[in-house]
């Protein structure tokens, strides 16, 4: 597939916890392409988290491949791997994470931070992105003074702001109602619409819904590829 | 990522816990402040040393009568007269790199119109100034004249001059001491305190022989020559100690003093006594900088067990930022710049608190104290290397966090 913008090959991950080899993920291909929409689906501990931070550069695999973007980011270092989270991967956690007693523009702005953008432009691009996910309005508030709805659409502008290739959210509607979860996923929805690669960790059937292919994980293992 | 950016996130993160960042840096705040507090006082202390080796006079040489054993019983320094205006006189004849100046001491009251005060008369030779490198403020030294004739003219201490004449010009003016009336001639410079702490400006100087036959004379001095006190100066440019050795002699010589009796004299070296003296309130100074620094390492533990904390509750943080791209030398950066921020800042309250509590010390205790630019940068400089170092191990623990870990912390 020559437009593929990741690429799994027999990825392992081995956590040793005492003297058990836990095998979290085991011999895992997949390819994804640009503009996806694809849910990830399984019980807990079945590995879809894992295969997330092995996605998002956080974690490293035991063994295997990944390719990202055509880079063989299972080579990297730490530092090469921060970098390819910065410019490559927008992050939304289930608990937004967003920095305490911060507005919601430097929030947004953090990425830029690492990435070496100079403050003017910080600013205006973190504000456009605000305005983008319908905050324009609420730049300056700060995280406690926002609905989580609203936080979570701060954390999307972050994710969104260095203009990366992919989206990965992680069970991002966990910690929402049910109709604010539909609003969120709706945004998602109108990001992938527009071109944006979007993964999702669920285990809400609802929310892997608004995706167009779906993995599931069971034990360790891709146990089903197809649309919802 | 760069300094200032690094700088506005720790000042933040100290600004959201400001009570524990001020008590943090309290730690710093004393060290700092106990350094430069420490340190003017030992260099003050140092300063008073040297500056009464210079008032003083260096290269002196100090002889009193010495100890005697009178049928076997042995007597104490200065309990029997045993040297005599003589023997300085014989000293300047002999020692041309020495000059002496024998002198006779005792108290008594002087008088001029209403006022009267209690003072140390001291009868002695013109050499006596020159010895003590005390120059005349007002006036004239004695003459020849006066010296031999036991004229009864007198040169007075800035102390004198302050009780007795009330500020008055004393040139001229008649005194009456022990009853003897005495013309004032002289005006001694201001001297300051001894090294004993006592006031040199206290005194009235006259001619010795005026002294002995007229102010000072006791019927139980042995010898009628005899004086309490020689000063010797060598010269400039001589060495004191073979000056020393070469006054020694030619008192021993004198005396006919046997080979191997013990001197019945006492020969004192001032400069040594002095270099004693200064040495030991260096290693004063030295000790007390020593004890004012480990308060500084201390105020570091208390910085490093603050970072550690603050890594703890800002896993998750840290967490995020690696996952949007903190490098580990941007973490690593951080907490280092936030433990270098508390000490610096710490370090430099404790520098206006150092520099007042000194100026205070000096004011109410009236210490003399040295406040020096080194010292206070010095101090700064050991505060900011205690941040960074009690600030790099949190830091290093912060940076080297797994960020799946992290992310996940509760």
């Amino acid at each position: 597939m020559p437009d593929a913008l990741l690429q799994t090959r027999h990825l392992v991950k081995v956590y040793r916890v005492g003297d058990n080899a836990i095998r979290a993920l085991d011999d895992v291909s997949v390819e994804i392409a640009c503009g996806e929409f694809v849910a990830v689906m399984g019980p807990s501990g079945s590995g879809k988290s894992t295969f997330m931070n092995l996605l998002g550069c956080l974690d490293r695999s035991t063994s295997g491949e990944y390719l990202l973007a055509g880079r063989r980011v299972s080579e990297l270092g730490g530092d090469e791997l921060a970098e390819v989270r910065n410019r490559n991967i927008g992050f939304v956690f289930q608990s937004f994470n967003l920095l305490p007693r911060t507005s919601a523009l430097e929030n947004v702005e953090l990425p830029l931070v690492y990435a070496g953008v100079a403050a003017q432009e910080r600013h205006t691009r973190a504000q456009g992105m605000l305005a983008r996910v319908g905050l324009g309005e609420r730049a300056h508030h700060q995280p406690a003074q926002l609905s989580g709805g609203q936080q979570q659409r701060v954390a999307i502008a972050r994710a969104l702001v260095t203009q990366p290739v992919l989206i990965l959210a992680d069970e991002p509607t966990g910690a929402l109602d049910s109709r604010t979860s539909l609003e969120i996923m709706a945004l998602l929805q109108d990001l992938n619409a527009s071109g944006m690669t979007v993964v999702v960790v669920t285990h809400e059937p609802d929310v892997a819904h608004f995706a167009r292919r779906v993995l599931r994980f069971l034990d360790g293992r891709l146990v089903g590829d197809a649309a919802p | 990522m760069k300094l200032g950016a690094l700088l506005r996130i720790a000042l933040r993160s100290l600004a959201t816990n400001k009570l524990r960042s001020a008590l943090t840096m309290l730690g710093i705040i004393i060290g700092v402040a106990a350094v430069i507090v420490m340190i003017a006082v030992g260099q003050g202390a140092q300063a008073r040393v040297a500056e009464q080796i210079r008032a003083l006079g260096s290269n002196l040489l100090l002889i009193l009568s010495g100890a005697r054993t009178q049928g076997g019983v042995r007597l104490s320094v200065g309990s029997t007269y045993t040297i005599t205006e003589d023997d300085a006189y014989a000293i300047n004849r002999e020692i041309p790199e020495a000059v002496a100046a024998p002198a006779l001491r005792g108290g008594a009251q002087v008088i001029w119109g209403n006022s009267n005060w209690a003072t140390q008369i001291y009868g002695t030779t013109p050499e006596y100034l020159e010895v003590r490198e005390w120059p005349l403020a007002d006036g004239r030294a004695f003459e020849p004249a006066e010296m031999s004739g036991a004229g009864k003219v007198c040169i007075v201490g800035q102390t004198v001059v302050k009780q007795l004449f009330g500020g008055a010009d004393p040139l001229g003016q008649v005194i009456r001491i022990k009853r003897v009336p005495f013309t004032v001639v002289g005006v001694l410079s201001t001297k300051g305190q001894s090294m004993m702490g006592t006031d040199q400006d206290d005194i009235i100087i006259v001619p010795i022989g005026t002294a002995r036959n007229r102010v000072l004379g006791r019927a139980n001095i042995a010898a009628q020559r005899s004086v309490s006190v020689i000063w010797v100066k060598a010269a400039e440019g001589y060495d004191t100690k073979r000056v020393e050795d070469e006054v020694r002699a030619l008192l021993r010589q004198r005396h006919r003093l046997q080979q191997g009796a013990d001197d019945d004299f006492s020969l004192r070296n001032l400069a040594d006594i002095m270099a004693a003296q200064e040495a030991s309130s260096r290693v004063l100074a030295l000790l007390l900088a020593a004890v004012a620094s480990v308060s500084l390492v201390v105020g570091g533990i208390g910085i490093m067990n603050i970072m550690l904390v603050s890594v703890t509750e800002r896993t998750r943080e840290i967490g995020l930022r690696m996952a949007v791209g903190a490098r580990t030398r941007d973490i690593l950066g951080q907490f280092l710049v936030e433990a270098v921020t508390l000490s610096l800042i710490g370090g430099l309250v404790g520098v206006l608190l150092g520099v007042g509590a000194s100026v205070g010390i000096a004011n109410v205790a009236g210490w003399n104290i040295v406040l020096s630019g080194r010292s206070i940068l010095l101090a700064v400089a050991f505060a900011v290397v205690t941040g960074v170092f009690f600030g790099f191990y949190p830091a290093r623990k912060a940076a080297r966090l797994n960020p799946v870990e992290a992310l996940r912390y509760e």
